[in-house]
């Protein structure tokens, strides 16, 4: 942000105040990821207290298939390190660039996406759907929050890409990058300790 | 079409809903009718609920505030005629009717009406407090808003369509679950507390980023504001633990509408795994609404006292040190769960370790009295009260913090006049002493002291007489929420505790009166607060004009000391830099779209109380647009050119000069 603030014309006192708004959205966005931290906090809470509670039905260990996690994985850990590129390109005040690392973004965070949605379709037609037992009610709450996240982080790369498009690569899109960044960053550390303590742990 | 709901949703068939239902439609009609006749539509909406004006908001949130105590007092009076009725008789409420009122009245008074009315005071006060224009984020401050009350509409519409919950103010399950409650009642529970959860986890995130980044230039950490602080740990405690509630109330959702097992008897649920979830939440909470009072308290005392406040450092870490500690105690609210001996050990000792920084708070309070000049005005009054009432309800906190003695007390009357004791005499004492310190402040004029010392005296007095009587009898083994019983020792003291609750009344209507007077005398001259300093304040608000101009400060404060305005005041430093000029100043611009999420919220929250699917999708795919279209508009904020500042301050200081020369 500081290259950033840089380009800016004159010091008024105007300039100032925006500037500062930006720099709250930033802080702020931290702050609210915290306690969206906790909510999974709470979450990954709720399956460990119930993982064993399968209540006679199908067990975890029967259903995980470790080659489509990693897949999935692999697709959500190589969307983050997209986008870095892309903020990168936004730093180096390059609005294609910046695009088109973010259109990358988004195909790999859909893939991920996809690779889901058929999981917990197959898990239901074998019988483990949530509301079978205690275990695949948390499992799916947990996963499912995670994946409800992904989608909303499609929805507003999408919004994003078009004020790039519409906006160019103007002072108050910084900050909206950066927080969109740091929303994705936090996926994916979600998503490691999804598929540590939910997929890795259960095939132990 | 209309999901579960029907004609048969409407209780026309009981007679005390339907003259509610009656009394509430003339009331509004009538509110509505005098907005129409004076043709205050328009300001309404532009000036008010559109307003994103923190000091706007604010009013909004203690309005609100006020109006959910009216709500959740009439059911603190059934409930006592209840009880003192219903002795070998079942009175005159039906069980079930019973279990709706008490459910409601604790969702509504910590929910709908501390909640509020603690934001409300954070809004008023912290962004002068600390020197600052606005809050960072005005818009989020207004959605923050519109959740909250989009929360407590719906608690309300539950009266007068279909019913409310019947499991307690923290729903707990396996009761809550559809196999026992199959109603709506659980439902609307769960609607409100989420729509109105999101919003107070906005205005945390909210005030934090304000406090530490906003601040005037030379406040630093340990120059703030000692009521700013505790904002400060409030909204840490919310933002750490508003999850845990949120994620214990979707998971008794899922388990309701998806027929999952988070909580149920069968297929494998844990129970207990809700009540670590909600008490995770629910014992910071309490904390979450007391500091701010103390913050107040410790605001209000060195005023009326004339002394810099005693100990604004210790002030400072107990603070932070309950803060810490309300995280490690959850557990105190079910030692009967059988965790086993040494894990209730550790929560039992440090449940009594917050008695120690909450006793450096209240020796702090009494050094900051002795040998001060001490003015009993109507603020001072309640925090006298408090500290004798709270005292005695941190005492019997401690009992119960002794596991062995849980035993016997827990789920009993006992326990319900502990918190009480702690809630009334900490809480809300603290927040009316709050209203009655800031109200020259935020709207101008003084509020009546004599009613402000009635109000208090009766409130007082009528908490002993309610609550002490449920000590008696919660030690005689009556557990709590009881419909009807037959032990003849009970009776007497739930009719003297009756009568305490109409002590309280009284004490509700001098302050209502209070409010109203000082509305309709808000232009005496005796009660026009000309100079904005109207007690001797310490803190930067007092260096403004009452009420404050949309701007705040025209030139943003610099803070030399702790106690700011009361430093400059000695060493006459001018505060508003008067000779300085004027510059223009930037400032948000009202919005609707607050308004509007609120608005959808509420009828999505409607929607899937009675599985309306087709609304909730349209509501869900309204509020998602409304957010992208806001996040595309430009030109949210608007200039109050420097003439216009000028002419403002001019006036204030043509004011100031005229009360000196008289």
């Amino acid at each position: 942000m500081a290259e950033n603030t840089g380009t800016m014309t004159a010091n008024t006192s105007q300039n100032v105040h925006e500037h500062e708004h930006e720099n709250h959205s930033f802080f702020g966005f931290w702050m609210y990821l915290m306690s969206d931290c906790i909510v999974f906090g709470c979450l990954f809470t709720s399956y460990a207290v119930l993982r064993n509670q399968f209540a006679g039905g199908p067990t975890s260990k029967e259903m995980f298939e470790l080659s489509r996690v990693a897949i999935e994985t692999a697709l959500l850990l190589t969307s983050s390190l997209t986008f870095g590129f892309a903020m990168l390109q936004a730093r180096h005040n390059s609005k294609n660039g910046t695009l088109l690392w973010m259109v990358v973004s988004a195909i790999l965070g859909l893939g991920f996406l996809i690779l889901e949605i058929q999981e917990f379709i197959a898990f239901v037609q074998h019988g483990a759907s949530p509301t079978v037992s205690a275990y695949w009610s948390a499992f799916f709450t947990l996963v499912g929050t995670h994946g409800l996240h992904v989608t909303l982080g499609l929805i507003w790369m999408i919004v994003l890409m078009i004020q790039l498009v519409t906006k160019g690569l103007n002072k108050k899109m910084m900050p909206r990058l950066a927080c969109m960044s740091l929303f994705w960053h936090f996926l994916d550390i979600v998503w490691i300790c999804v598929f540590s303590f939910v997929y890795l742990l259960s095939m132990a | 079409m209309l999901g579960k709901l029907s004609l048969s949703a409407i209780p026309y068939h009981v007679p005390i809903l339907v003259g509610t239902f009656i009394g509430v439609v003339i009331v509004g009609l009538a509110v509505l009718g005098a907005i129409t006749y004076f043709g205050k539509w328009g300001v309404l909406f532009r000036n008010w609920l559109f307003s994103v004006d923190h000091k706007r908001i604010g009013i909004m949130y203690i309005v609100l505030a006020l109006v959910m105590l009216f709500r959740g007092f009439a059911d603190a009076i059934m409930m006592r005629l209840q009880q003192a009725m219903a002795y070998n008789s079942p009175g005159y409420l039906p069980p079930s009717h019973y279990d709706q009122i008490f459910t409601a009245h604790g969702t509504i008074m910590i929910f709908f009406m501390a909640m509020a009315f603690m934001q409300g005071l954070f809004n008023l006060i912290v962004p002068l407090q600390i020197g600052a224009r606005d809050v960072a984020f005005p818009f989020i401050n207004s959605l923050s808003f519109w959740l909250t009350t989009a929360g407590a509409i719906l608690v309300n519409i539950s009266l007068f369509i279909g019913d409310f919950s019947t499991a307690g103010w923290l729903a707990y399950p396996p009761v809550s679950e559809l196999q026992f409650s199959p109603g709506v009642g659980v439902d609307y529970y769960i609607w409100a507390v989420q729509i109105s959860g999101i919003g107070t986890l906005l205005t945390a995130v909210n005030f934090i980023t304000t406090v530490v980044k906003m601040r005037a230039p030379g406040m630093t950490w340990m120059r703030i504001p000692v009521f700013t602080w505790t904002v400060i740990a409030s909204c840490i405690m919310i933002f750490t633990t508003f999850p845990a509630l949120t994620v214990a109330v979707a998971e008794l959702a899922l388990d309701r509408y998806c027929g999952m097992h988070f909580f149920t008897n069968d297929g494998g649920g844990n129970v207990m795994l809700y009540l670590n979830l909600i008490w995770a939440w629910g014992h910071p909470e309490v904390y979450i609404l007391v500091i701010p009072a103390f913050g107040v308290f410790s605001e209000v005392v060195p005023v009326f006292c004339r002394k810099p406040l005693f100990g604004y450092a210790t002030m400072v870490y107990a603070s932070l040190a309950i803060t810490t500690l309300s995280l490690l105690v959850w557990v105190h609210h079910f030692f009967t769960m059988g965790a086993g001996a040494n894990v209730n050990t550790f929560f039992g000792i440090m449940t009594m370790i917050i008695a120690i920084p909450t006793g450096v708070k209240v020796f702090n309070w009494l050094f900051t009295m002795y040998r001060g000049r001490i003015e009993f005005t109507a603020p001072m009054y309640w925090t006298i009260g408090f500290m004798i009432v709270f005292v005695i309800g941190g005492m019997t906190g401690v009992m119960l913090a002794i596991p062995a003695s849980d035993f016997v007390l827990h789920n009993s009357e006992f326990l319900v006049a502990h918190f009480h004791n702690t809630i009334i005499g900490g809480v809300y004492f603290g927040y009316v002493a709050g209203m009655n310190f800031w109200a020259p402040k935020v709207t101008g004029f003084k509020m009546s002291q004599k009613l402000g010392k009635a109000a208090f005296l009766f409130w007082f007095f009528g908490f002993f007489l309610s609550f002490i009587p449920l000590y008696i009898t919660g030690f005689d083994g009556m557990v709590r929420r009881l419909n009807h019983y037959d032990n003849p020792n009970w009776h007497f003291w739930l009719q003297i505790a009756c009568v305490g609750v109409f002590c309280i009344l009284c004490g509700v209507v001098c302050q209502l009166l209070q409010i109203f007077l000082g509305i309709l005398n808000a232009k005496k001259p005796e009660n026009v607060d000309v100079t904005g300093d109207p007690w001797g304040g310490r803190s930067l608000e007092w260096s403004t004009s009452s009420p404050a101009p949309a701007y705040n400060f025209a030139h943003i404060p610099v803070v030399q000391s702790r106690d700011a305005f009361a430093y400059n005041k000695e060493h006459g430093i001018d505060t508003r830099r008067t000779d300085e000029p004027y510059q223009d100043i930037l400032m948000p611009k009202n919005t609707s779209a607050g308004f509007w999420h609120g608005m959808f919220a509420l009828v999505l929250g409607f929607a899937a109380v009675w599985h309306i699917w087709w609304l909730v999708i349209v509501t869900v795919i309204l509020n998602l647009v409304l957010a992208i279209g806001y996040s595309f508009k430009e030109d949210k904020e608007y200039v109050i050119p420097s003439s216009e500042v000028e002419r403002i301050e001019k006036e204030h200081s043509r004011k100031l000069m005229t009360q000196v020369a008289e």
